[in-house]
């Protein structure tokens, strides 16, 4: 019996080990390769840092460069406007009567929900149907609306979850309206704000289909995510220099989010009991 | 009659009293915007499937069923994504469920859900390039393990939700009454998990058969999917016929959402935080 209980424990504990090593096998040979400065995974060229030298000095270096701005200026304009239009529009629909509450909500699943494609060709149609300037405007202006929702999504748990009387109890102590709300409700419900910003962020930043039917021909916008697809497509595959793009972005993005997640996940030792009881 | 008018203005009057204080007002920009950009672009999208040449017209449903290569492409892509999603609830049931028995398991799945953040273009590359360093031919093949490897953590996660809230003293107490583990795990834990499961396979098999980046990349030259059909329609300016299939695909999303309201890719989403 005891024998059939470890097995089962090596079994178990084996096939995560097998499951995570699989998950993590392309990322980590991305990053072995980024060293040996190849189009493929191959050793032929031994081991440099050229690829690494090449992110500065090549002649795409600064495509590369603007491709990066344009990616993370998309992403803090409209996940900042997303946060701003998502939580007030929370406390909104909060105070909303059931009905028109409900019909909000539903629209509001809709991108979520929704396949990218069809977004995007909706996004594409609408723009030209109504001739809106191309590049940046059409950029921001998609990013925000396939954002906003999840701002909202984050938000509004925060406040369901808030005693109704506190933002009464300011009324009646004679704050204003706006008063309460920004001194009494947007403290309360600050952890929804931030953890919708970073989601809007992310998805912004993740975000390829709708950037790539969206950006338009002439305006000559890149992202990362839409000047890898069009290296891939034009250059016959990648230079070197991307593999060590991406190692250093791998790099930067996992140690971060590990530090994050880390912290937090050492911060509410005991919150996790009280959930698991 | 006059009270009748004066009731109406009295109460015209505590609505507009009403609308200065009322925190709704909050959210009328959020209403504008959306319906601006989320509700109006579905609307325009509706209307071009029924335009063609500046007419209204039922041609571009004719020509798609007339094409037919679209078609079996739909058809194709829904076969890919039932394997595709199957796979994923077979290999990630079993991390979901014997990381929800673990106590660390919440922060090992993070770390399945880790390579998420890395752009899932360049993660498509790297198995790409892994394939061609190993000599196997891209393909049908290739194209199932990119799409499982991109879309398993939206398998893993919601299931994971789902199981590590059951509470354990229900398959306690079937142990205790004498059910055999596997029947405790048949009839308790699988059928308490149905929420999670729903959840998982919307969250896979939508994106699957919309993807279009994906089969490009490792699809070889034979594999297309609903989303590249849609993509080559748009990009040839065919935005009648594209429309419609777009419809198509907006219809398998309310449908497939129909059947998982109870748990929504939402909060699964929001659990990623």
């Amino acid at each position: 019996m005891v024998e059939k209980s470890t097995l089962k424990k090596l079994f178990e504990r084996s096939y995560i080990v097998i499951a995570l090593v699989l998950l993590y096998t392309p990322i980590f040979l991305m990053i072995v390769f980024s060293f040996f400065n190849t189009s493929s995974f191959s050793f032929s060229k031994g081991m440099s840092f050229n690829a690494y030298i090449q992110l500065f000095t090549s002649s795409n270096a600064s495509t590369l460069g603007q491709a990066f701005k344009n990616t993370l200026l998309i992403a803090a304009i409209s996940s900042v406007t997303a946060t701003i239009l998502g939580s007030f529009a929370s406390i909104g629909i909060f105070a909303m009567s059931k009905r028109s509450r409900k019909i909000v909500e539903n629209v509001n699943q809709l991108p979520v929900i929704n396949s990218e494609i069809v977004i995007a060709v909706a996004l594409m149609l609408f723009f030209i149907t109504f001739r809106f300037p191309d590049g940046y405007t059409r950029l921001l202006l998609g990013h925000i609306s396939f954002c906003t929702p999840y701002v909202v999504l984050s938000v509004m748990p925060r406040l369901m979850q808030m005693d109704s009387n506190i933002y009464e109890a300011a009324l009646d102590l004679g704050a204003k309206p706006l008063r309460a709300i920004v001194s009494v409700i947007i403290p309360i419900i600050l952890p929804g704000i931030l953890s919708g910003f970073a989601m809007a962020f992310t998805i912004s930043v993740d975000d390829f289909i709708i950037t790539q039917l969206n950006k338009g021909t002439t305006s000559g916008i890149e992202t990362l995510s839409t000047y890898i697809y069009s290296s891939q497509h034009t250059a016959g595959g990648l230079k070197p220099y991307w593999f060590a793009a991406f190692s250093i972005i791998i790099v930067v993005v996992v140690g971060a989010l590990l530090l994050i997640n880390l912290r937090r996940y050492k911060k509410t030792p005991s919150k996790r009991a009280e959930n698991s009881r | 009659m006059k009270t009748y008018i004066t009731n109406i203005g009295s109460k015209l009057v505590t609505k507009i009293k009403g609308f200065r204080i009322t925190r709704s007002v909050f959210a009328y920009p959020y209403v504008l915007f959306m319906s601006l950009f989320v509700v109006a672009p579905l609307v325009i999208l509706l209307a071009n499937a029924f335009i063609s040449n500046g007419q209204f017209t039922f041609s571009n449903f004719s020509d798609l069923v007339r094409d037919g290569a679209s078609l079996k492409t739909l058809s194709f892509s829904i076969l890919v994504g039932i394997i595709t999603t199957s796979l994923c609830l077979l290999i990630g049931y079993p991390v979901a469920f014997i990381l929800s028995k673990w106590s660390s398991g919440r922060l090992i799945v993070l770390l399945f859900i880790l390579p998420m953040w890395v752009n899932f273009l360049i993660r498509t590359l790297s198995t790409r390039y892994m394939f061609e360093a190993l000599g196997i031919e891209l393909g049908i093949g290739t194209l199932i393990f990119g799409l499982v490897y991109n879309y398993i953590p939206f398998m893993i996660l919601p299931l994971h939700t789902t199981l590590s809230n059951i509470d354990k003293s229900y398959s306690e107490a079937a142990s205790d009454l004498g059910a055999h583990s596997i029947t405790t795990f048949l009839k308790i834990t699988l059928p308490l998990s149905m929420p999670g499961i729903l959840s998982g396979i919307t969250m896979v098999f939508i994106p699957t058969i919309s993807t279009f980046a994906i089969t490009q990349f490792l699809g070889g030259t034979s594999a297309h999917l609903f989303g590249d059909s849609i993509n080559t329609k748009f990009e040839h300016q065919l935005y009648g016929v594209g429309s419609v299939m777009s419809l198509i695909m907006l219809a398998l999303v309310l449908v497939s959402n129909y059947f998982m309201r109870k748990t929504n890719r939402g909060e699964a989403a929001r659990n990623l935080w």
